[in-house]
This record gives structure tokens, sequence and C-alpha cells, in this order.
């Protein structure tokens, strides 16, 4: 027989984008230690509804951890205090009973909160949109071996691809740089023989999208790489930076206008 | 041209002038820590050295200007960017505030870099020109910059002052220099490691070495 938790909350609540919000202390009781976080919300949220209340609003959908729509900051760190998990996959048992636990949404000024715990990420998705994907036609799925990779890229890219774009390194990061997210989509690419012919338009244009989008600069602090769920290393990020300086210095065409950002 | 502003206009060229401008300092701060150490040989070497320096002028103003663009590049860089981090951290804060990673001498380069700015400033009117020092109690020599040091030095104040200083300077470089290694993007999954192993205690032995000077004068193992 699982023994039964209780916690106390403080959870950021605000109506809407103009909504100055505050936080509000929520009872938690009755939480079993093989609840996850997400569904620990969901019995708050089932007692708000039964009275009538508004239930608190948090992002989530596949609640296995691979679609990064969930992530809250627990006690001060994003996904809460789990290494490399995400908020869906953190389970009740490594809380006490009787443990009080703040609540927060991301902040970041490029991460706007729509409701409650809820943040407007697209400002990803726009970095992502300035040159985060090949310019090839598309077609039927091509013969397998037809473009060797080596196995230790292919590693590295993998490492790289295993972002979720869930945007915990932005959330952690004293300057809310969106580096750790930018890093790993440019190093999935340019570790592929794929990305490569667009490699150096392709990361001045995302570098630009970034600071157009709002975030800050990398100062190494290595806050994001202590918080990411995939654990996404702080490496990518020296690639990226690599890159980019022999873009800017040494490429041979100029940003092509229409992509510039 | 145009490149050169393209580049200084994203955040990791900024960041790029930041870490090429510290770079150069930290270069200074090795050879300036080599040089000093020479006061361990005694007032020969040491004054022997100095009149080397000066009797290099045109090479001297040489090094002298390119610390000043350093050091401009370097504040003006700085000060952007953190205007820019500031700002996209946005008004609202954590209620929790808590780190994962980043350590003391990280969390406190906006502080150490305007205290070493100061320091270098009293530092400049102390021994390079130091008909702006305040009176420290002790006449200035010209060609014997042994003396300077001693009687600089035996001053507690003087002594402290110098000592504060170089631990900021410490730590602004035991994040700096690893730092600066990841924003050039110097990484290799082979020695890259190697070199961040290196920065931070080098970091660790410039502060020491510099401290060592101070301390020795007071001990009265330098007079
Ligand atoms: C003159 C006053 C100075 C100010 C205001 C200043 C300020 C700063 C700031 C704010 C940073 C960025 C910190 C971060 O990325 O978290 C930085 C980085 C750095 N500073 Fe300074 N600093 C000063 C002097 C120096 C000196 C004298 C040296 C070397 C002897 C130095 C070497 C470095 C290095 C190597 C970096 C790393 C660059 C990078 O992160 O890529 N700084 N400085
Ligand atoms: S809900 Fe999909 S990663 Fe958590």
């Amino acid at each position: 027989m699982t023994r039964s938790m209780r916690l106390v909350l403080d959870v950021w609540r605000q109506k809407g984008p103009k909504d100055p919000g505050g936080f509000v202390r929520y009872e938690a009781p009755d939480i079993s230690p093989d609840m996850s976080f997400l569904e620990m919300l969901d019995v708050v949220n089932e007692g708000l509804t039964e009275r009538g209340e508004e239930p608190i609003a948090f992002d989530h959908d596949c609640r296995e951890g691979i679609c990064g729509s969930c992530g809250v900051v627990i006690d001060g760190r994003p996904h809460g205090p789990l290494t490399a998990t995400t908020t869906c996959q953190l389970h009740m048992r490594h809380f006490q009973d009787g443990d009080h636990v703040t609540i927060e949404p991301w902040r970041a000024r490029a991460f706007p909160v729509i409701k409650d715990l809820v943040v407007d990420r697209s400002a990803l998705d726009r970095i992502i949109r300035a040159g985060g994907y090949i310019s090839i036609r598309t077609g039927s799925a091509p013969e397998a071996n037809d473009v060797p990779v080596p196995k230790p890229d292919a590693e590295v890219a993998m490492d790289a691809a295993a972002c979720i774009g869930c945007g915990a390194c932005v959330a952690a990061c004293p300057n809310a740089s969106a580096s750790l997210f930018l890093a790993a989509k440019l190093g999935h690419l340019h570790l592929l023989p794929q990305g490569l012919p667009e490699k150096d338009d392709r990361v001045r244009t995302m570098v630009s999208a970034m600071d157009a989008q709002g975030f800050g600069h990398c100062t190494n602090h290595r806050e994001c790489e202590a918080v990411c769920p995939k654990g996404i290393g702080v490496a990518f990020i020296a690639r990226m930076n690599r890159d980019f300086l022999i873009a800017s210095v040494a490429s041979r065409h100029e940003v092509m206008a229409h992509r510039r950002r | 041209m145009q490149r050169a502003i393209a580049l200084y206009d994203t955040s990791v060229g900024k960041k790029a002038v930041m870490a090429v401008s510290g770079a150069v300092m930290f270069g200074f701060v090795v050879g300036h820590l080599l040089g000093n150490l020479q006061v361990y040989l005694g007032p020969a070497a040491l004054n022997g050295y100095a009149e080397h320096l000066q009797a290099l002028k045109p090479l001297l103003w040489l090094v002298r200007f390119t610390l000043l663009a350093a050091i401009v590049l370097h504040l003006l860089s700085a000060h952007q960017l953190w205007v820019r981090g500031w700002f996209a951290r946005g008004r609202r804060r954590y209620r929790v505030e808590r780190s994962a990673a980043t350590t003391y001498a990280g969390r406190t380069m906006w502080m150490s870099g305007p205290l070493i700015l100061l320091f270098l400033l009293y530092h400049l009117a102390h021994f390079t020109f130091p008909g702006l020092a305040m009176s420290v109690g002790y006449a200035h020599s010209i060609g014997d910059v042994y003396a300077n040091v001693v009687n600089g030095f035996s001053v507690w104040w003087v002594a402290v002052l110098y000592l504060a200083a170089q631990a900021c300077l410490g730590l602004h470089l035991y994040h700096g220099g690893a730092s600066m290694l990841q924003t050039l993007g110097l990484d290799h999954p082979r020695f890259g490691g190697v070199a961040q192993g290196i920065a931070k205690p080098l970091a660790i032995m410039i502060w020491l070495g510099n401290s060592s000077i101070p301390v020795a004068v007071l001990a009265g193992l330098a007079r």
C-alpha cells in the first residue's frame, strides 16, 4: 500500500496576458507518490472544478517526456528537482509529505504568460522558421545508405536532436538566452551532410532571429545544461559560436535578403 | 566593414569582441605578473627590467594603445550585452531564485569587472603616473621601482586594497578564461577539456602570484 501525501502549493495564477497575476495557495491532499507532477495538478484541478473555481492552466500533451509541451518552474528550478526529467515525468515520490512547493511559469520577455502557468513559446518557432530546415525537394524517402554518415557524427547529431523545444534553457538562463535551444537545432543539422550546404547562411540568420525575438546572450553560466530535460550540453553552444564566427568572417555568400529576419 | 558591423550587431558577435578583448587583457596580466615577480630577484633585476621597458618606448606605447582599445571594447560590449540580457530576462522575476550550475565568480562578473576598472585607475595613479596619487607618506622615486613597490605596500591599507583587487581579478578570470574559450568556440572533444582545465588553475595562479607581492612586503620578505 502506498502512503498518501499532503502538499501545500503556491501557484502563479494569472487570468490573461494583461492581468498582473499573483500567487495563490492551494492544499494538495491525498496525493499518491506514484503520480506525476502533472497528475498531482490534475487532482488539485478536480478539487477546484468541484468547488466551481477556475482550474490551474498548464501546458501538457504527450505526458511521456517527448513533446516538450509541459514545463513549469518548481521551487526555482525548471522541470523541478530531478536532472534530465520533464515535469510530466517527475514523480511525486521525489517530494516529501508536507512539502511546500512554489510553482511558477517560465519567465522571459520572449515568453509572455498567456494564462497561469502557460506561456507563449512561439518565439522559438520563429527562430526555426528563420532557417531550421533543409531546402530540398521532398519526395519519397531516399535509400538509407545513399548518404554515408560517420557513426560518431550520427550519435552527436542524435544527442542534439533530442531537444524537445520545451524552453527550460531559456527559463533557467540569467539572460533568458535561447542559445542552448538554437545550438541544439544547428548542431543536429550541421553534423549531418544534408545540413551542410546551407550551414553558413543558416547559422547567421538563426542567430539574428534569436536576437530579434528578444532572447538574451550566453554568459556561459551553464544553467541551461543543468536543467535540460534531455541533458543537452553546452558543447553545442561552443560549436554554434565557432560556426557563427567563421561564417560571419569567411562565408562566400552574403546572407540572402529574403531569409533575413 | 559591413561584415564587421553585421557581426557586432549580433549577441554572439558582441560576445566575441568581449572575449577577444578579454583575452588581450588576460595575456597582458600574465606578462605583467611575470615581470613583477622579478621583485623576488632583488632591486637590480626589477629596476633593470623597468629600464628595459622604458628603453622600448614605441613598443610600450603600442602595447598601451592596444590595451586601451581592449578596455574600451570590453566595456562597451559588456555594457551593451548586460542591458540586452537584463531586458530579455523581463520585468517579472522568479519568486524562488535558485541557480543549478553557476559559480560565485560567474554570478559576480558584472561587479568584479567594474571594481577592476576602479582599481586600474588607482593603480595607474599609484605607480605609473604617481603625480596623481593620493599622498601615502613616502617619496616616489622615478628610477627605483623596487623601492616604490616596497614603500607602497608598507602602507597597510594600500596592500589591503591591492589584495582585494587581486581577488576581484582572480574571480573575473576564473569565470572569464573558461567563458572566453566557449564564446570563441575553442572547443574540441579531446583538447577542449584540456584548455578548460588549464583556464581555471591559471586564474588561481595569477591571483596567488599577484597577491604574493604585497604579502611579501608586509611580511618583511622584500625590503
Ligand atoms: C575594465 C573593467 C572590466 C569590466 C567592466 C568587465 C566586465 C566583464 C563582464 C560583464 C564580462 C561578462 C561576464 C559574463 O559573460 O558572464 C566579462 C568577461 C570577461 N572579462 Fe572582463 N571586465 C573588465 C576587466 C577585465 C580585465 C582587466 C580582464 C583581463 C585581465 C578581463 C577579462 C575578461 C574575460 C577573459 C572575459 C570572458 C569573455 C567571455 O565571456 O567570452 N576583464 N568582463
Ligand atoms: S507533456 Fe510532453 S514532454 Fe511533458
